[in-house]
């Protein structure tokens, strides 16, 4: 079975490509620095060489975007979000540095797209899900007066805690809540 | 043979005489000098939080921690780079206009008002806790139940004080370009400024008869550079007067009502403003730099000047449409917002940061054979240092990347540190050595070996320590909080010692500067100069 495209693989994928760009552009500003204290005939760089660059950038920042929304799957959810109809809702707030939860727990199903909905009665916090080896799963930032939601589709087995993301003052770094999301029903585990 | 001893007092070769510096070669340097000691409080607050996020101490207490965690970038920003930048700027526009300063008292106040400025909000900070964060999210900076509302009224006025000295420097630039000389034949000013501003530049690439550019094309970088830092600085300034107003009806016993500014609008506002050194005036001053030392190093003309100009034009104009990347994970952020100026426009600044990079490598390839002389290899680390963050920033300034990134280690390791310490500190130290001979009049460098480690020390230091934070980011390590179970730790660890490899790199880089002019030297640079004000540099004998 294909494991699901969650943020450790997109992570994992990122690591890999930017990895490899900064071990090649050092390297190319290596050679570049050997290079220039070498005599040369005609050192002249044609200007076809210049718009080729140009090309090239264009085409790698614009198409960074086109193959992320194509390929990593909450990208489009989020965009259209208001147009999905969640399969659970949970509305969470927040106020004096605590979050409060509907329950003790979450509770999800495998495959659930799952809306959390927070409020911020107070400061700007963040809201975030993390697993148990502190890696994340996803997060926003949680704006006083205005609405927060994010859906999100759960497809392995996990529990994850709720951490703020964003800072609000001293106060508000021991903001988690451990083991708070359970999600059941998955072949595969997070 | 001079002793060390001798050395240390007297300077390298006692090639350094103070008294036979014009008054704008002393006040340039006294720019340089206020600016290093203020990086050097910054990477001191930096270790500190470095050895912090490894092992939390009780010598530093949370509140301390978040109060340096305030201080440390606008201590970089404001009291170094803005020190360094603004002195440096002041020297050259002159110096390549071939015309005197406008106002040489408008600098002096420049240079106080920031250094003051710097200082007033770095001891208000350590004293009282205050510690919105940079970003000052609202409501946070008026937030009275975890911030006095006297120490954040002090902290505010030493940033409004740098922001009134930025101003007069804004002033400054733009009436040196355009002003005439007392005695000189009247300026073309709407001419000079119109070079300045770029249009020349535009209209040359559709005109067949190419006009004459009025101002060289660094003076252009920095003019234009200069226009970000104008609505920075009001932005800035406003920010600070809204949030005064909230804390001084505090103090006299009157609660406003939070609510009464949207925090989203608020976020939108702020980060336009704040974006705007970030994403503008670092980048446009940078490209500037770029050019100026590629064109100094190399002696001959920058690769394609139009387009360059062009280009520099362009990433104005881009500076003032991307602010909304910092509004990816913002779910009430309109997603046209998002998509339009958080991902597409954003994307352009690899292209116009790309074309810089690109044109600077041409010049100097177009020059070879060069010596790897101190200015070269500190260039060429810059620009290693821009290609590295400004990819990594990209990939975060997207909507399905950011979901994952945001407010990790990866945004402010890979992104922030390495623009910051590898490619603008690298850019700046490039230009200080450059600079240093025609400013000190032929003072010699004391030490090669040191200033070898000074570069390697730096880059390795600068780089690896942005990688490890990023790899630690990767792993979901939040910036602004503190992890007390050692949850990060070899990343941290291999940090700190990147950190501390950063640190000795800039114990030797300053030693070397002390022994190349000297502590009388260096006292004599705050002194008096009995030249003309109006001299750049002496007039030969």
């Amino acid at each position: 079975m294909v494991a699901a495209v969650d943020s450790e693989t997109v992570l994992w994928g990122q690591t890999l490509i930017y990895t490899l760009y900064a071990l090649a552009i050092a390297a190319v500003i290596g050679w570049f620095a050997h290079r220039i204290t070498r005599p040369a005939r005609a050192p002249a760089v044609r200007p076809a060489l210049f718009w080729s660059f140009v090309g090239l950038l264009v085409v790698s920042g614009v198409s960074l975007h086109i193959v992320t929304y194509n390929t990593i799957p909450w990208a489009p959810m989020d965009i259209n979000r208001a147009r999905i109809t969640p399969d659970k809702s949970f509305e969470i707030s927040v106020a004096d540095h605590e979050f409060a939860l509907p329950s003790d727990r979450l509770e999800i199903d495998c495959g659930d797209k799952v809306l959390f909905d927070v409020e911020s009665r107070d400061l700007t916090y963040g809201f975030g899900l993390f697993r148990p080896d502190n890696s994340m799963v996803f997060q926003m930032q949680v704006i006083p007066g205005h609405r927060n939601d994010l859906l999100w589709e759960f497809e392995e087995d996990g529990v994850y805690s709720i951490r703020s993301t964003e800072y609000s003052g001293p106060e508000g770094i021991d903001m988690v809540v451990p083991d708070a999301v359970r999600v059941t029903g998955c072949s595969t585990q997070d | 043979m001079m002793t060390w001893k001798q050395t240390l007092v007297e300077g390298n070769e006692r090639a350094f005489d103070p008294r036979s510096l014009t008054p704008m070669q002393k006040l340039t340097l006294r720019f340089v000098i206020v600016g290093l000691v203020y990086y050097g409080l910054a990477a001191i607050e930096g270790m500190i939080m470095r050895i912090y996020q490894i092992e939390p101490f009780s010598l530093v207490g949370t509140r301390q921690y978040f109060g340096i965690l305030t201080a440390h970038p606008l201590v970089g920003i404001f009291g170094s780079t803005y020190m360094l930048v603004i002195g440096a700027f002041l020297f050259v526009v002159p110096y390549l206009m071939k015309k005197p300063l406008w106002s040489f008292g408008l600098a002096n106040w420049t240079w106080g008002l920031i250094a003051l400025g710097t200082f007033v909000f770095w001891f208000d900070g350590f004293l009282t806790h205050y510690a919105p964060l940079y970003t000052l999210y609202w409501p946070l900076p008026a937030d009275f139940t975890q911030f006095r509302p006297l120490g954040g009224a002090i902290f505010i006025t030493g940033i409004a004080m740098v922001m009134a000295g930025t101003a007069l420097f804004v002033v400054n630039v733009f009436k040196t370009i355009t002003y005439t000389p007392e005695g000189w034949e009247r300026q073309p000013g709407r001419g000079l400024l119109a070079s300045a501003l770029g249009f020349t530049g535009i209209a040359n690439l559709f005109r067949r008869r190419k006009r004459e550019h009025l101002v060289p094309l660094p003076v252009a970088a920095i003019a234009r550079g200069t226009v970000d830092m104008a609505l920075n600085t009001g932005t800035i300034l406003f920010t600070g007067v809204l949030i005064l107003v909230y804390m001084v009806a505090e103090m006299f016993g009157t609660s406003l009502k939070h609510s009464a500014v949207d925090a989203l609008l608020y976020k939108n506002w702020f980060w336009w403003g704040l974006d705007l050194i970030a994403d503008g005036l670092v980048l446009i001053f940078v490209a500037g730099t770029w050019y100026l030392l590629a064109s100094m190093i190399t002696g001959k003309p920058v690769f394609m000047q139009n387009v360059a100009r062009a280009a520099l034009l362009v990433e104005l104009v881009v500076s003032w449409t991307v602010w909304s990347h910092h509004l990816l994970s913002d779910q009430a952020q309109p997603e046209a917002l998002k998509i339009v100026s958080g991902e597409m426009v954003t994307a352009f600044e690899l292209v116009t940061q790309g074309l810089a990079f690109f044109i600077t490598l041409a010049t100097l390839w177009m020059a070879r054979p060069l010596k790897m002389t101190n200015p070269l290899k500190f260039l060429l680390g810059g620009l290693l240092g821009f290609a590295l963050a400004v990819p990594a920033g990209i990939l975060q300034a997207d909507v399905g990347l950011n979901r994952i990134l945001h407010n990790t280690q990866w945004v402010v390791g890979p992104h922030v540190h390495v623009a910051i310490l590898v490619g603008l500190t690298m850019t700046l130290y490039s230009a200080v050595y450059m600079l240093l001979p025609i400013l000190t009049n032929g003072a010699k460098l004391w030490s090669q070996r040191l200033a070898n480690f000074h570069f390697w020390g730096h880059l390795l230091g600068g780089v690896g320590m942005g990688a490890f934070m990023g790899m630690a980011g990767l792993q979901g390590m939040l910036r602004r909080t503190i992890y007390y179970n050692g949850e990060f730790l070899p990343f941290m660890i291999l940090a700190g010692v990147s950190g501390a490899l950063l640190l000795l790199a800039f114990g030797a880089f300053l030693l070397n500067i002390v022994m190349t002019v000297g502590l009388k030297g260096a006292i004599g640079i705050f002194t008096r100069s009995r030249l003309d004000r109006k001299e750049l540099v002496p007039a030969p004998a």
